[in-house]
C-alpha cells in the first residue's frame, strides 16, 4: 500500500513473491474470477455486435483485478455498490453469469428480469445492492447502508466501487465528509483507468490521483495502489474492510487501472494515444496473474483447467439466456409502488 | 385531546413513530441539538439521543444518500429537507433513485423512508425559499406525496407515511407551523391516499391543500353568507395515492369544481384533477373546472406583493362567484 502523492505503486514481483500471505487456494481463486470476468465481457462484446445484449454496455476489461480482490476479501455479508460499468462486481459477489447476461440480453431469466438492464445489476442476496447509472449518488447510499451496520450494531461493510470521473461531482464531496465525520463502515474505492468517459481525467481534474489526493481533506489516509496486480488490491482490501469491521471508520483507495475498451458500446477510443493501450496490454491483469502462478508452481495444466471451466461457464450462460423468453408483458407495470400495481389513485 | 402547535404536531408525530419501531431515525440540518430551524423538532434530540436524531452537514444529497441507503437495508428513516426549495439540490435522489429502485430491480429493494421538507409561501423570504413544490414530486412514478393542513393530519399522515413501505415526501407548510388544532391522545394512524371533506355543501367543491385549506373554507363560509352558495371544501391531504373516489363523488353532487393551488399555474396538481373530472366526469360538470393559482411567477419578497400572488379568500370567492352567477 502506497500511501503518498504521486506513487502510485508499481507492479514488484519480488516484493509480492517475498510476501506470500494470501495462500494458494485464494490465489486461485482470484486467477478464476479475473478469468470468468474477461471471457464473461469478452463475450458480451461479442453479443453485443450480434444484437443480443441491447442498449448499452460498458465493459470494464483491463480492470478486473480490482473487482476480484474486492470480491475475495469481502465477506458474504458485506454489500457493494456498482457503478452502470459493474458487470465484473457483480460476478465478484458470486452472481452466477447467467442471471447477469440474462439481464444484459434483457431476458426474463436476467437479475432483475429485464427491468435494469446492464446499468442497474442487483443482486440483494449475493449482497449487490445495486448498480447506479448516474456517478456520486451510490457514495451517499452506501453511507447510508454503513450508518445501518453501524446504528444496529452489525459488523458488515459497504464498499461502493467508482470511476475517477466521479470524483468532481458533489455528491463525491459530501459523502467523504459524511462518512468520516459519522465515521461510516464504507470503503470507497475509485477506479482511476485515467478517463473521465471519453476526456482524460488529467484534463479536467488538477490533481494527479482525483481521489487519493483529496482524501486528506477528509481526514483520510491517501492511498493509492497498482489496480492492475489483484494480490496488491486483495491485501488493501482486507486492510481496509478490518479497519471498518473494527469501528474505525471509512477507507478511500484509489486503483490505478486502464480501460482496454472505449467508454461504452459506441466508443472505439480513438481518443487514447499511439502506444498507451499497447503499454498497458503489458500489464494486463489476468496475464499478469497468470505468470505469478505459474511462479509459485502452478502447474500450466491447473491454469488451462480453470480457463477451460471459465469457458465452458460462459458457453452455458450464453446458451442459456438465447433461449430464455423477453419478459412478460405484465411486468411492465408492477414494482412500482409496494402494493405491486402502477397505480397512483385510490 | 390536547391543542398542539402544527410544528410541535410535527415533533409529537416523529416521536410517536420512533418510540413505536427502533428502526426509525431522524436526519438532518440543525434536526437535532438546534431543534430544527422552525423548531419543529424540538425535544427529540434530548429524548431519543444523538445516535437516533443526527445533526447533519449542510449535504443535502449526503442526507437523502444516507437515509435510502438505510432505509434499503433495513432501517425507516425520516430525513429533513429544510426548505423544500432545496429538494432541487439533491433532485436525483427525489426523482431517479428512490422512486425507481423497487422498479429496476425487479422488487428486491425497496426504499421506505419519509422526506419532511418545509414548503410554501407567506414568511416573505423571497423566491429561493418559498416555494410550493409539490407538484415536482407528484409527476414522479414510485414517489408518494403527502400535504397536511391541521395539527391532527400532521400527525396521523406522518404515522402512515413512516408506515409506508414506499417513499413518501411530506410537505409541511411554513406558514402553518404556528397554527393550532387538537390532536386527539392516543396513537393516530391515518391512510394515505384519503381526502378528507373538512366542509360539506351542495353548489360547488373546492379542493385545496395545506394552507389553502383554511382560505378555501373561509371563502365558503363567506359564500353562503353573502351569496347563497353552499361549497363543499376537500383538502385532499395526498396527491399520490390521490383520492379521486371522494374528488368525482363531491363533483357528481355538486356539479362544479374549483382548485385552489399555491403553486405557479402551469401543470398544477389541480391541472391534472381538472383533466381526470373532464375525463371521468364530465356530463357531471354544469361548467369548467376553474383553477386558482399564483401566477407563472417566481416569488416576490415584498409582502404585498407575496399577498397578490398567493390566492386570498377574496379572489377565490371571487373566482367562484364569477363563474357560478
Amino acid at each position: 500500500m502506497s500511501a503518498r502523492k504521486g506513487t502510485a505503486a508499481q507492479v514488484m514481483p519480488e516484493a509480492v513473491l517475498a510476501n506470500d500471505d494470501i495462500g494458494l487456494a485464494t490465489r486461485l481463486k482470484l486467477y478464476r474470477m479475473q478469468v470468468e470476468m474477461r471471457d464473461f465481457e469478452k463475450r458480451a462484446y461479442d453479443l453485443f455486435l450480434q444484437n443480443l445484449v441491447k442498449g448499452t454496455s460498458h465493459l470494464s476489461l483491463g480492470q478486473e483485478a480490482i473487482a476480484a480482490g474486492f470480491g475475495a476479501a469481502m465477506r458474504k455479508d458485506d454489500k457493494s455498490f456498482c457503478t452502470y460499468r459493474g458487470h465484473a462486481h457483480t460476478l465478484a459477489r458470486g452472481v452466477p453469469p447467467e442471471s447477469v447476461l440474462g439481464e444484459l440480453m434483457q431476458r426474463d431469466n436476467g437479475l432483475m428480469r429485464g427491468k435494469g438492464g446492464s446499468m442497474h445489476l442487483t443482486s440483494v442476496e449475493h449482497g449487490v445492492l445495486g448498480s447506479y447509472a448516474i456517478i456520486g449518488a451510490h457514495l451517499c447510499i452506501a453511507n447510508g447502508s454503513a450508518w445501518r451496520a453501524q446504528y444496529l450494531g452489525e459488523d458488515d461493510v459497504s464498499v461502493c466501487f467508482f470511476g475517477d470521473g466521479t470524483t468532481n461531482i458533489g455528491a463525491f464531496h459530501e459523502a467523504l465528509n459524511f462518512a468520516a465525520v459519522w465515521s461510516l463502515p464504507v470503503i470507497f474505492v475509485c477506479e482511476n483507468n485515467l478517463y473521465m468517459e471519453y476526456t482524460p481525467i488529467a484534463d479536467v481534474t488538477p490533481v494527479e490521483h482525483p481521489a487519493a489526493d483529496r482524501a486528506s481533506a477528509y481526514g483520510l489516509p491517501s492511498i493509492v495502489i497498482d489496480g492492475n496486480d489483484a494480490d496488491i488490491v486483495y491485501r488493501t482490501a482486507r486492510a481496509a474492510l478490518d479497519k471498518a469491521r473494527a469501528g474505525s471508520g471509512p477507507s478511500l483507495i484509489e486503483c490505478k487501472t486502464y480501460r482496454h475498451s472505449g467508454h461504452s458500446r459506441a466508443d472505439p477510443a480513438k481518443y487514447r494515444p499511439e502506444g498507451e493501450l499497447e503499454r498497458w496490454l503489458e500489464r494486463d491483469p489476468v496475464k499478469i496473474y497468470r505468470a505469478r502462478l505459474l511462479e509459485f508452481g502452478v502447474s500450466e495444466d491447473e491454469i488451462a483447467r480453470i480457463e477451460q471451466e471459465s469457458r465452458r461457464l460462459v458457453n452455458a450462460a450464453t446458451e442459456a439466456c438465447k433461449a430464455a423468453p423477453p419478459p412478460p408483458a405484465e411486468l411492465l407495470t408492477t414494482d412500482v409502488y409496494a402494493d405491486g400495481v402502477w397505480s397512483w389513485r385510490n | 385531546m390536547a391543542e398542539l402547535t402544527y410544528r410541535d404536531a410535527v415533533a409529537h408525530a416523529i416521536a410517536q413513530e420512533m418510540e413505536r419501531d427502533d428502526r426509525v431515525v431522524f436526519l438532518g440540518e440543525d434536526v437535532g441539538k438546534a431543534g430544527g430551524v422552525f423548531k419543529a423538532t424540538v425535544g427529540l434530540h434530548e429524548k431519543f439521543g444523538p445516535k437516533r436524531v443526527r445533526d447533519t452537514p449542510i449535504s443535502e444529497q449526503a442526507i437523502l444518500g444516507a437515509a435510502m441507503g438505510a432505509a434499503m437495508t433495513g432501517l425507516r428513516p425520516i430525513a429533513e429537507i429544510m426548505f423544500s426549495d432545496f429538494l432541487a439540490v439533491c433532485w436525483d435522489f427525489v426523482a431517479n433513485e428512490f422512486p425507481k429502485l423497487r422498479y429496476m430491480t425487479a422488487g428486491q429493494l425497496s426504499c421506505p423512508l419519509v422526506v419532511r421538507t418545509g414548503n410554501g409561501a407567506g414568511s416573505r423570504f423571497g423566491a429561493q425559499h418559498s416555494q410550493s413544490v409539490e407538484n415536482w414530486a407528484m409527476m414522479i412514478p414510485g414517489l408518494k406525496v403527502v400535504a397536511p393542513s391541521s395539527p391532527r393530519d400532521v400527525v396521523g399522515l406522518f404515522a402512515a407515511a413512516v408506515r409506508d413501505p414506499d417513499p413518501v415526501i411530506f410537505f409541511e407548510h411554513k406558514s402553518l407551523y404556528a397554527a393550532k388544532g387538537e390532536v386527539p391522545d392516543g396513537e393516530i394512524v391515518d391512510t394515505l391516499g384519503t381526502a378528507k371533506v373538512v366542509r360539506s355543501g351542495q353548489d360547488a367543491t373546492i379542493l385545496a391543500l395545506a394552507l389553502m385549506v383554511s382560505r378555501a373554507i373561509a371563502a365558503a363560509e363567506m359564500l353562503a353568507a353573502r351569496h347563497g352558495i353552499d361549497a363543499e371544501v376537500i383538502d385532499v391531504r395526498s396527491l399520490v395515492p390521490l383520492d379521486t373516489q371522494t374528488i368525482l363523488g363531491s363533483v357528481a353532487r355538486t356539479g362544479r369544481l374549483f382548485t385552489v393551488e399555491e403553486n405557479p399555474r402551469l401543470c398544477g396538481w389541480g391541472a391534472e384533477i381538472a383533466s381526470i373530472v373532464a375525463d371521468e366526469a364530465f356530463f357531471d360538470l354544469d361548467g369548467p373546472v376553474v383553477r386558482i393559482t399564483t401566477p407563472h411567477i417566481p416569488l416576490p419578497a415584498a409582502d404585498n406583493l407575496e399577498d397578490l400572488a398567493l390566492p386570498t379568500v377574496d379572489r377565490i370567492v371571487e373566482r367562484v362567484l364569477r363563474a357560478m352567477t
